[in-house]
């Protein structure tokens, strides 16, 4: 059996264990927040794009000609996965549930006979693609939320997926990231992002006749070419605010039950160093007391 | 009939203005227009350049805005901007913009692919825009 010291080594350790798990949970907390907020803040923007988007895009999708970033180059044999995953673990089940999904479509689509390609931003998502695709990495992205995510930085990532577009280096793009529903809950989502999907809403009838009043300068068809780079960048911000959002509160619940799980595991250990000790005290008042007998 | 505009100039971070104008000169890709109540719907793009509100009457500038490019929607008595990047030209470095000039120029000039010439003339207009504004 553990001695006294032993036990009271442990208890010690498992309490600093528990400061740790319960400071970073309210520094999750705190982040958490401010991530709602920066997502709450790019919404009228992103709002304001869709629907523009939406009026332009139903016209032209049919007209020939239209830009390939909408239609699609015709083709799907080269696949580009963007996968968005957390710069850090600790955070529960939260990275291995989107790389998850990740290499779940990247077999699929290789059971199709296509090719993946993926582009990793944030660092937890790399070893495991690397282990079931290696050398299918094209592109890293790293510590995009050091010191703030920003929008230039999505940005950046949507100039690069639209030079190897350009580059003929893929056919489609999907995006992996998980969309932000409360602390306890994420939704791992894959977005198609090129060619874009134009959400149907309910109320075409609306938008039609809307798109169908405005006038436009230069042309559609000149506006539309310059929107969807820009949206593309929109859709890689957006989804990379939902996934701070969700790491956060990944991180926080995985926290809140690590901390949890440290207070029950100070309470056993509390009952058992009490039990040893005064079995002890009983073990040597015994020794005394037959000692004194045997005189 | 209602003699203001709401006017709003949304970038991907943040709202950065809400208000109700008189009118509003918007940089559009083919020529400055001026947004008064009424206007006609139009959907325009805009080039990097800077926005003028005019918030009581059509003769005074209230404020101006320096943006580097986004588009411009407009709907009966509401004008929505959707700009990349906006800042207030009070609050424009001309300096800052110098150095940008600069970088935007060497970059052009070390360009190699189609690409990257594309991403510098890019940035090269929004400096020199921004430069002239904040002069």
């Amino acid at each position: 059996m553990a001695s006294l010291k032993d036990l009271r080594d442990r208890i010690d350790s498992v309490k600093s264990t528990q400061k740790i798990t319960s400071a970073m949970k309210m520094v999750a907390a705190a982040k958490l927040r401010r991530a709602q907020e920066q997502a709450e803040a790019s919404r009228p923007y992103a709002n304001g794009m869709d629907k523009v988007l939406a009026s332009l895009a139903s016209s032209a999708k049919d007209t020939a000609g239209a830009p390939a970033l909408l239609a699609g180059t015709g083709k799907e044999d080269v696949q580009m996965i963007v996968l968005c995953t957390a710069g850090r673990g600790l955070c529960g089940g939260f990275n291995t549930s989107l790389t998850r999904e990740a290499v779940r479509l990247g077999k699929e689509h290789q059971a199709a006979g296509r090719t993946v390609k993926f582009i990793c931003v944030g660092r937890k998502g790399i070893p495991a693609i690397n282990r079931n695709f290696p050398g299918a990495i094209v592109e890293t992205f790293l510590d995009i939320d050091k010191p703030k995510l920003t929008f230039s930085k999505a940005a950046e990532i949507s100039a690069k997926i639209l030079e190897m577009f350009d580059n003929q280096d893929f056919d489609a793009c999907t995006l992996v990231y998980a969309r932000f529903q409360s602390a306890i809950a994420q939704i791992v989502t894959a977005q198609q992002l090129i060619p874009f999907a134009v959400e149907e809403t309910g109320d075409s009838e609306d938008a039609g006749g809307a798109s169908a009043s405005y006038e436009y300068e230069p042309d559609q068809g000149e506006i539309l070419a310059d929107l969807l780079p820009r949206n593309l960048s929109v859709q890689i911000f957006k989804a990379l605010l939902e996934n701070a959002a969700s790491e956060h509160g990944a991180r926080m619940s995985a926290m809140d039950s690590a901390s949890r799980n440290a207070g029950d595991m100070i309470n056993s250990l509390t009952l058992l160093y009490n039990r040893s000790r005064q079995a002890q005290i009983t073990k040597e008042l015994i020794e005394i007391v037959s000692g004194a007998e045997a005189l | 009939m209602a003699d203001t505009t709401e006017f709003e100039l949304v970038s991907p971070e943040r709202l950065v203005a809400s208000e109700q104008v008189a009118m509003v000169v918007v940089p559009g890709a083919e020529g400055d227009f001026g947004v008064l109540p009424q206007h006609s719907p139009m959907i325009s793009t805009i080039r990097p350049g800077v926005i003028s509100i005019y918030s009581n009457d059509t003769t005074n500038v209230s404020s101006k805005i320096f943006v580097a490019g986004g588009f411009a929607e407009v709907v009966g008595d509401r004008c929505t901007v959707l700009a990349e990047e906006a800042v207030a030209v009070s609050d424009l470095d001309a300096a800052a913009a110098k150095d940008r000039l600069s970088a935007a120029e060497s970059a052009l000039s070390s360009a190699s692919s189609d690409g990257e010439k594309n991403a510098a003339v890019r940035e090269l207009a929004i400096a020199n825009a921004m430069v002239s504004a904040a002069v």
